[in-house]
């Protein structure tokens, strides 16, 4: 965005436009418009209340996008007097990375929200608006029109308020549907005048309302009127993009809370099925743009034709609508109500065709030359106004279209009268330009919406792009064969089982995640950060019971019992260096791409500089240990940013010893990282016990002693619990394959259970030797026996080669040559029975047990 | 007319024997999955069962496959895989990924190589793009994204396990069991290794995430079943085109296992090594020895090769050895025994060998210095003799410490049958006092 960096070069001075207007309640001098004037530019740059401007943010590349709502000039602000009040918009990188899949399908580049958070801070100061900035309001369901897009305009289809992403509320759409034309307007009228003095918004103002009535009287949209506004406001109101099947009558406050209501749906429904051949119509008027600004003669005639169309297009609809309404009538007397028509009137909405009267079209028709006349002047005004009217078409297409599915819903229509009438309004619409080929039609809104509106020239099948591996969407490739259920009781136990079976709640465990909440409840409370080292050998539930807190952290969030928060997770095992862990952080926390050197100075940046960051971080750091480094400057960055105040970030480290602070930390790391420590202990045999009733509880598999059997096992050896689980897995496997019966396997015994775990944890070095072949018992005889002449626990090869020669001749056994022995010796080795050097050392080689010589004796004894 | 007609026979049993050769030798030197598997059943359907639990319920194993080599680990999985493509459904829900400890040598190529048997999307061509910690969060996101029921399995072969563990840090093992053990794409991750430490060698946490799943294989069959297995490995196919051929080589193969000679030597073989390659490798070259005019395997085939395999490869290179390097190699053996095992040099050697040539010998001529320096330069080329130290350029290369590498029975053997040695010789390595 090249104006961005020519704002950096240059000063601006900011000056009020008008004369102040005093706020009786609040004391101070509002104004209606303000000047901005660059250094060194002649040219002044006016913005008027109701605008939308671009504000000074964080990232140059992407400023604040916001709605003027205010100019006033407070004495009591010590940097600068002059102020304004704002409605912010929000772009889709600055929603909460965590968050951003609410959205459910990808924005567009120029799309942005309007941000619907009363906590938000609206008073900015004047001077840190850098320019005016188009903003278009859209239905949520429409595409953005392409012609439209340039980086200077923004469209807004939905709100965001922190929690989800909501339609826009109608009030509010309608609301910037009218400042959006206002705009158009007032730039137009400030581009030719270059001074303006009373604002001109009234007039044009004046002028929307009318045309707003006009078009509203063939798009017959229903709206009950029951909303306590001006009168204008309410015609913005019907303005507005959402038309609604009749027979929903809610007032228009709760729209925005009955978006889910069935009638949408069934609206819905409507427009992906019948809205196609009305639709196709629609990217025909707007791709007369493209051609508008290279011939500005023609425009006038393509506008002319435009507005023919709309005349044409209006009486059909009429005589549509009048077949329509006796049918209502008998059908539906609620309806009628609604229809009845109340001309002129405040109230109505729904406006029958019958009162689709000359005198409406005539309005329009002496409208349309006024902008016209109003837009002689220069091509540039004259693509403007080409493109203000071809928005008012499609518009008035939609409604149309919306009408028509309405009609549809109710199935009024006869189907050939619709296709009857598609056809005309194909024809009537058909602009100078080539027809569509019909088998784009076929497909669906979004796709052919937009490869009609590239360029004429390019052929509407969209022919699949090679990928650029970076944005590959990383997954794999999903089974067509639905993977089987559990039959049996055993099956179910061991899904129950597996490690990666999240239990409903964590038992044993109650403590820690007291403490673990509490701590960061009261970090996010406070709204300050704080570090927490969490400590414990493998498989005692560290990382599960942190999730499980910001689970329910999370879920008080959403009950609003606690800010919300953003949570962030890295290990230090899943990165293949400590430095990569910034670029984790930074990927999650905003979604962008960096090195990892770039990475650590945005996000020094973003957590020690004063109000960077609206909401909490809680960031997991997995595997701690795992980030150390030389210098310590990741650990040391980890433990030193929470400590900002700004920062607001929570830290919790997670890593199996105790004593990793004050190990391999240094003092200033270990000292930043404070004494909020956790110690998770082994389980003990109970608590396993426990664990695995917790998973078991509706599932009768096992014999009831023989769970305590394998939890004392396990407490005696590790009090891992994955190992738990593991044994009693397989222990299930073993039961269902001891069974005659497949189909009704016994209880898990204890004989079963022992059988598992002798199965892993028995050593296999006796089987080995055991198993081994007589030459290979014979040489680890010959290596017991020279250890014993030697005394020494190590012999060469060649000694033991003596040994072993002299014990085969013993055991009558031929004469085992040198490299046969060699072969044994590095079997032997090969699976660490012995522990040798390497083979190039020949017959020097020095040989050891790996088993001790007991266990050798007892394998060897045992014939 | 009836040479003719046995000439003609002849081709066609040459034909015939080629056949077999190509048939016997497939089996022995491929891994093929066809043949059948020997005294691993309850292994086999341990594993068989995990495969398709991960298969058809997405269950996630991890399991290893332990054993010495030549035991069959990697016949087992093959076999295992293959019965499982054929169960209905499978083969095209499975992901495979084969990966071999001694090829990736490190956790960077053996993330790209894991990419590209997936198939994922930052694959093109043969390429795959990023750099290494790209890929590694790229692959462990496409790995999350999955979960139990919607997801394709994937199997993971680790062949050389133990060199994985040697990786740094671990971080490959460590993710691959981590997803193993969270209910992310279902995995089963199969680790073949031949050492019986493999647990010890993983970090702690790796090997808490590790199912502690062990499949031992063991060769722990007697000698009648390593009878049998001989006489299936060598008996030819009902599908044979020649019946009546391959009826008679089963004969033989029959009665070859009834012979007494070969019994000793297989029992010699089984001895000495349990595992079936070498039996294989005993097999390929008596096989090697049939020709159209000696069609079949004889007990002197199996003797021949059986000495070929137990042959002492250092008693070989002693016999080609001139006479002179014959009594370097004596004199040597006379330093060892005198001064027990301590290194020696050149010139203790040249010493001895002089003392030799001027008391006792008759038949040895009295070589200048310099030849009994190249002589001697030449067992160490041989690496019969090895210095203790690196060579360095300054050191002088008369006192440069040696160690003898051979034996004082392989000297004493290979005397025996070295052709025509003097007697003066073979009396001066008898005894090292004798010239006295």
């Amino acid at each position: 965005m090249a104006y961005c960096s020519a704002r950096l070069r240059t000063r601006q001075t900011y000056l009020w436009v008008g004369r102040p207007s005093l706020d009786q309640k609040l004391h101070y001098q509002t104004y209606k418009e303000m000047s901005m004037k660059r250094e060194g530019y002649s040219t002044e740059i006016h913005i008027q209340v109701g605008q939308f401007v671009l504000i000074e943010g964080d990232d140059d590349q992407n400023p604040y996008v916001a709605k003027l709502v205010e100019l006033f000039e407070d004495d009591s602000e010590p940097y600068s007097k002059k102020r304004a009040r704002v409605q912010w918009f929000i772009r889709f990188c600055e929603v909460p990375v965590c968050k951003q899949h609410l959205l459910g399908r990808k924005p567009d580049t120029q799309e942005i929200f309007w941000y619907d958070n009363p906590a938000c801070n609206s008073n900015i100061s004047v001077e840190t608006i850098i320019g005016c900035v188009q903003v278009v309001a859209l239905a949520p369901d429409e595409v953005i029109p392409i012609h439209l897009k340039n980086e200077k305009t923004f469209f807004v289809k939905l709100s965001w308020n922190e929690k989800k992403f909501k339609p826009l509320p109608p009030e509010v759409f309608a609301q910037l549907n009218k400042l959006q034309e206002d705009n158009h307007r007032y730039q137009k009228s400030m581009e030719a005048k270059t001074k303006s003095t009373e604002s001109p918004s009234w007039t044009t103002t004046e002028h929307a309302v009318k045309r707003i009535e006009s078009r509203h009287s063939t798009s017959k949209s229903r709206h009950t009127a029951s909303h306590p506004v001006t009168p204008r406001a309410r015609k913005r109101l019907e303005l507005s993009g959402f038309p609604r099947t009749p027979n929903t009558k809610i007032s228009q406050a709760t729209s925005c809370a009955s978006l889910d209501s069935p009638g949408r749906m069934k609206r819905k429904v409507a427009f992906s099925e019948i809205m196609s051949p009305s639709k196709r119509s629609l990217p025909d008027g707007s791709q007369t743009s493209p051609p508008a600004p290279k011939a500005p003669e023609k425009t006038g005639e393509i506008q002319h034709s435009c507005t023919k169309d709309a005349k044409k297009t209006s009486p059909d609809l009429g005589m549509i609508l009048r077949t329509r309404v006796p049918a209502l009538k008998t059908t539906e007397t609620s309806e009628e109500r609604t229809l009845t028509p109340t001309r002129g009137g405040r109230k109505s909405s729904m406006v029958p065709s019958v009162i689709l009267k000359p005198e409406y079209i005539e309005r329009r028709e002496g409208k349309e030359p006024d902008v016209q006349d109003e837009a002689t002047s220069t091509s540039r005004i004259r693509r403007k106004s080409s493109l203000l009217t071809l928005n008012r078409i499609r518009q008035q297409l939609r409604f149309l279209g919306n009408s028509k599915s309405d009609q549809n819903d109710e199935e009024f229509l006869p189907a050939a009268e619709i296709s009857d009438c598609d056809s005309e309004e194909e024809e009537a619409s058909t602009t100078p330009l080539s027809r569509r080929t019909p088998n784009s039609v076929s497909r669906n809104l979004h796709s052919s919406m937009k490869s009609s509106l590239q360029t004429p020239s390019k052929t509407p099948k969209k022919t699949p792009e090679p990928r650029t591996p970076r944005d590959a969407t990383p997954r794999i490739r999903s089974r067509n064969l639905a993977a089987q259920e559990p039959t049996n009781m055993l099956e179910e136990a061991r899904l129950r089982l597996h490690v990666s079976a999240v239990p409903e709640s964590l038992p044993c465990r109650e403590q820690e995640f007291q403490d673990i909440y509490n701590f960061v409840e009261s970090k996010l409370l406070d709204h300050t950060g704080g570090c927490m080292y969490i400590s414990g050998v493998p498989g005692t539930g560290k990382t599960a019971t942190v999730h499980e807190v910001i689970r329910c952290l999370q879920q008080a969030a959403q009950d609003s019992d606690v800010p919300p928060f953003q949570y962030i997770e890295v290990n230090g095992m899943k990165l293949t260096e400590p430095h990569q862990v910034y670029v984790q952080i930074l990927q999650k926390l905003t979604g962008k791409r960096a090195t990892a050197n770039h990475a650590a100075e945005l996000l020094a940046k973003r957590f020690c500089t004063k109000g960077s960051s609206q909401e909490t971080t809680v960031l997991l750091v997995d595997e701690l240990d795992l980030l150390w480094t030389q210098k310590q400057d990741v650990m040391y960055n980890l433990f030193d940013w929470p400590t900002h105040k700004e920062a607001r970030l929570v830290v919790l480290t997670i890593a199996n010893t105790m004593d990793l602070p004050e190990r391999i930390m240094m003092n200033r790391v270990s000292s930043r990282l404070g004494l909020t420590r956790m110690s998770f202990q082994p389980y003990t045999h109970s608590q396993l016990q426990q664990i695995l009733m917790s998973r078991l509880r509706h599932v009768k598999a096992f014999e009831d002693d023989t769970i305590q059997l394998v939890a004392r096992k396990v407490a005696a050896l590790s009090g891992d619990a994955r190992r738990c689980l593991d044994i009693c897995r397989r222990a299930t496997e073993i039961c269902e394959f001891s069974c005659q019966k497949p189909d009704s396997p016994g209880l898990v015994t204890t004989a079963h259970l022992l059988e598992a775990i002798d199965e892993m944890f028995s050593s296999s070095y006796i089987t080995a030797i055991k198993n081994s072949s007589i030459l290979e018992q014979s040489f680890l005889r010959a290596v017991l026996a020279e250890f014993r002449r030697s005394g020494l626990e190590e012999a060469t090869f060649q000694q033991v080669y003596i040994q072993h020669v002299a014990l085969c001749r013993m055991e009558g056994l031929p004469y085992p040559t040198m490299s046969e022995t060699m072969a044994v010796c590095s079997r032997l080795g090969a699976c660490r029975l012995l522990l040798v050097e390497p083979s190039r050392n020949d017959v020097l080689l020095r040989v050891r047990l790996n088993v001790s010589q007991d266990d050798v004796l007892y394998a060897l004894k045992e014939e | 007319m009836s040479s003719r007609k046995s000439k003609s026979s002849n081709l066609i049993q040459a034909d015939y024997l080629s056949q077999v050769q190509r048939i016997l030798r497939e089996r022995f030197c491929h891994q093929s999955p066809h043949d059948n598997l020997f005294g691993v059943q309850v292994q086999y359907k341990h594993l068989i069962e995990l495969l398709k639990r991960t298969a058809v319920h997405g269950e996630s194993n991890s399991v290893l496959i332990i054993g010495p080599r030549g035991s069959g680990k990697t016949m087992l999985i093959n076999h295992a895989l293959k019965e499982l493509m054929e169960v209905e459904g499978v083969s095209e829900n499975v992901l495979q990924v084969h990966l071999n400890g001694l090829l990736q040598i490190n956790d960077k190529i053996a993330l790209k190589e894991i990419t590209r048997q997936l198939n994922l999307e930052n694959v093109v061509g043969d390429k795959v793009f990023g750099s290494s910690a790209e890929n590694l969060s790229f692959l462990l996101e496409a790995l999350k994204k999955g979960d139990r029921t919607s997801s394709c399995p994937v199997i993971f072969i680790l062949d050389e396990f133990d060199l994985f563990a040697h990786h740094k840090n671990q971080t490959l093992l460590y993710n691959l069991l981590d997803i193993s053990q969270s209910a992310q794409t279902p995995v089963a991750i199969i680790g073949l290794t031949c050492r019986l430490d493999i647990l010890e060698l993983l970090e702690k946490r790796v090997k808490s995430r590790f199912s502690h799943r062990q499949i031992h294989l063991m060769n722990s069959f007697s000698f009648p079943q390593y009878l049998k297995i001989f006489k299936e490995q060598l008996s030819l196919p009902s599908v044979f085109p020649e019946k009546i051929f391959a009826e008679q080589w089963n004969e033989n193969v029959q009665g070859l296992s009834e012979d007494r000679s070969v019994r000793e030597v297989l029992q010699k073989h089984f001895n000495a090594s349990k595992n079936l390659r070498s039996l294989h490798m005993l097999l390929m070259l008596a096989l090697n020895r049939v020709t159209p005019s000696h069609p079949f395997i004889t007990a002197a085939d199996l003797m021949e090769a059986n000495q070929l395999c137990s042959m002492d490869s250092k008693g070989n290179i002693v016999h080609g050895l001139s006479v002179l390097e014959i009594c370097l190699i004596i004199a040597m053996k006379h330093l060892n025994d005198i001064y027990e095992e301590e290194p020696f040099n050149f010139q203790m050697v040249y010493n001895e060998f002089q003392k030799f040539v001027q008391r006792k010998a008759h038949s040895v001529y009295n070589f200048e210095k310099p030849v009994v320096m190249k002589a001697f330069e030449h067992l160490q080329q041989l690496e019969l003799i090895r210095p203790m130290e690196r060579t360095s350029v300054n050191a002088q290369r008369e006192y440069q410490l040696m160690k003898l590498l051979l034996d004082n029975t392989q000297i004493m053997n290979a005397l025996q049958k070295y052709p025509n040695c003097p007697t003066d010789v073979r009396q001066w390595a008898t005894s090292s006092l004798s010239w006295l």
